[in-house]
């Protein structure tokens, strides 16, 4: 399960610099794709792939390029999404610190299948340092004749420019982000129609995120068919997981879809197991948004597989036992973490982020935060938490952008799962109303199979 | 952003004439070419940046007002964005900010001690400056750096696998560097790039 596709080199010392990177094989995609091949079969390549969007939804990129409105005479661009904002996951940073020519490979080459001449990095303002990296790296490839016009002495020109945010979780909304790009305040826009018909500046335009983009250039250089065989079934070739919270190895890691999340949580490999020997008590899969799991359904399917690191695996049991892949953001928590704190915390998060635009986010997220509040201080009742559940069910699919469904999906899990959790807050608010309750002994985790496994491991 | 919504009445009109050297004017100008004609608009964030690291860290109107006559765009246009974006200082800072995350994965690893301890090391709460000019403390939502959790900010760069000893060691090392450097302002001196 070792295999580096994306992350392959990262060890190289000077590997963030052109030379380095091209003496181990980069950019030799692009020659291949803009000596060899029409855009068209770039395209069927990545459509052979099975690639999936890497942001969170994971919807196919062969198809998501397909949608491009090609026929109008306008001009058409291509944004790549590094505006990474979903707590929990840092991959795309880490990817662009380390090994930029990877992004601008990919990108050089899904310019060109889709046509584009302007392409557009929208990457956070908090990423001061990884701007700097990536107009550096930009540079280099310009002035080697992969970027600027005529690449390669064909007739293909294309130009690179980064942009930075300025600190708004909604940009990464891709119609947020295009409006951030446009200068504006970055409100989501009412979708149809979608950005491939009107995007950026009213033209057609695709939005992919970093490590989606980055993985053109190996499909390029492997085949699509290749690229499909890594991985399992639908999921195909390999994920950036960005591992956090109480473990003992936090960090990037790449895995081929398919491995066990037991095995990604207890070996050395991966994440090496929990820290200070706790016990697991749940973990939140894809970054924020998606459902908190509890360790006996983390490590096994409600039908009792072992779940595996892929979009399928992670959603079986669809919402009432399973979760999403989401955007590879793994935060694992341990027999301390107080479920009802944490929920609190994540819901003001998306108060905070919450544009303003529809009322059901706006209000919901701000009174949900309010709700949770007053159980995490011990001063909560009962009805409280029926409450909540109304107030999320109330803000899921009607708003504008998946934001409002982000903010429910977290409160509504945590509920479902750790709903003893929630009324222990109330049936015992003075011992809550101390800072530090959260280890409350009643919930501090399964000690049925991962604690065996954890010894196994171990 | 509700947050912020309740900040507009606190943005500072100084009535004082605002222009950008000719070296930031010329770097304004590169920014611009980068979108198509008609566009500068997008420009204002990359803008807003420098112009905010050029007046000593925060947005007055008199500044959005000229960046608006820079871009040849409506005042209340610059004041949506600068209103929206967390990045941006609407009132004066101290010389080094520091914004702690207190997000989901950096409070599971105690970013929330992290919070508390330098609101008792600085004697200021949260939102608020030393008196003499040196801190100003927030809180932000994920920094997007859960892997090196606890984490904050200092003005532009990232600190790390926060715990008490650290923050005590970052607080003397900044107050030594203010004491070296008095000028210039090292906080706005890196260049937006």
């Amino acid at each position: 399960m070792g295999k580096k596709i994306l992350l392959e080199n990262l060890d190289v010392p000077g590997i963030r610099h052109f030379d380095t990177y091209r003496a181990l094989g980069g950019y030799t995609s692009v020659e291949k794709a803009l000596l060899e091949m029409s855009p068209s079969q770039v395209v069927q390549e990545v459509v052979k792939s099975g690639l999936r969007g890497r942001g969170g939804a994971g919807f196919s990129t062969g198809l998501k390029w397909s949608f491009l409105d090609r026929r109008t005479g306008k001009p058409r661009y291509l944004v790549c999404n590094a505006d990474e904002s979903e707590p929990g996951t840092f991959k795309d940073r880490f990817l662009m610190e380390h090994l930029p020519h990877r992004l601008i490979e990919g990108l050089i080459l899904s310019a060109y299948a889709l046509g584009v001449k302007t392409c557009y990095i929208y990457a956070r303002g908090e990423f001061r340092e990884i701007i700097g990296i990536l107009e550096k790296a930009i540079q280099e490839a310009k002035n080697q004749g992969f970027l600027g016009e005529k690449i390669l002495g064909t007739d293909y020109s294309l130009e690179i420019f980064v942009h930075p945010g300025a600190g708004a979780y909604i940009c990464g909304e891709e119609t947020a982000l295009l409006e951030s790009l446009e200068g504006k305040r970055g409100n989501p826009r009412i979708k149809p129609p979608f950005p491939a018909y009107k995007g950026l500046y009213g033209c057609p335009t695709v939005v992919n995120n970093v490590e989606t983009l980055a993985a053109v250039g190996p499909i390029i250089n492997m085949g699509g068919e290749a690229y499909a065989r890594i991985g399992k079934g639908k999921s195909t070739g390999t994920k950036l997981i960005s591992a956090c919270g109480n473990i003992n190895k936090p960090g990037v890691y790449e895995i081929e879809m398919g491995l066990p999340v037991e095995d990604f949580i207890y070996t050395e490999e991966f994440c090496g197991g929990i820290k200070n020997n706790k016990r697991l008590k749940a973990v939140i899969p894809g970054g924020s948004s998606v459902p908190v799991l509890p360790s006996e359904l983390i490590l096994r399917t409600a039908s009792g597989q072992p779940r595996l690191m892929t979009f399928e695996s992670l959603a079986e049991g669809d919402f009432a036992s399973g979760s999403m892949m989401g955007s590879g953001g793994f935060i694992v928590f341990d027999e301390d973490a107080c479920m009802v704190r944490n929920t609190w915390n994540l819901t003001r998060f998306y108060r905070h982020e919450s544009c303003g635009q529809c009322s059901p986010c706006r209000e919901g997220t701000a009174w949900m935060e309010k709700v949770l509040y007053r159980l995490e201080h011990g001063n909560g009742k009962m009805s409280d938490i029926d409450l909540l559940v109304n107030v999320a069910g109330n803000i899921e699919g009607n708003t504008i952008c998946p934001l409002g469904d982000a903010a429910a999906w977290p409160v509504a899990s945590a509920i479902r799962h750790f709903r003893k959790e929630f009324e222990y807050h109330v049936t015992h608010a003075e011992v809550v109303k101390n800072i530090h309750h959260g280890c409350l002994i009643p919930f501090s985790g399964d000690t049925g199979t991962q604690a065996l496994t954890s010894i196994q491991y171990r | 952003m509700s947050d912020r919504g309740l900040a507009h009445h606190l943005m500072i009109r100084e009535n004082k004439p605002v222009a950008f050297s000719a070296g930031t004017l010329e770097k304004i100008q590169s920014l611009i070419l980068r979108y198509p004609e008609g566009k500068q608009k997008s420009a204002l964030l990359p803008i807003l940046h420098i112009a905010q690291e050029e007046s000593g860290g925060y947005l007055s109107v008199d500044l959005m007002d000229y960046v608006a006559s820079l871009l040849d765009i409506q005042p209340i246009e610059v004041y949506e964005v600068a209103t929206f974006y967390s990045m941006f200082y609407l009132h004066k800072t101290g010389k080094f900010v520091l914004e702690v995350c207190h997000t989901g994965p950096c409070a599971i690893c105690g970013g929330e001690e992290i919070l508390a301890y330098i609101q008792e090391r600085l004697q200021i709460k949260t939102g608020e400056t030393t008196p003499d000019g040196l801190f100003t403390l927030r809180e932000v939502e994920c920094l997007g750096a859960c892997g090196n959790a606890p984490v904050m900010q200092v003005n532009t760069g990232f600190r790390e696998h926060l715990n008490k000893e650290k923050i005590d060691h970052i607080l003397d090392e900044l107050r030594a560097r203010a004491n070296q450097e008095q000028t210039p302002d090292l906080k706005w001196a890196k260049k937006f790039c």
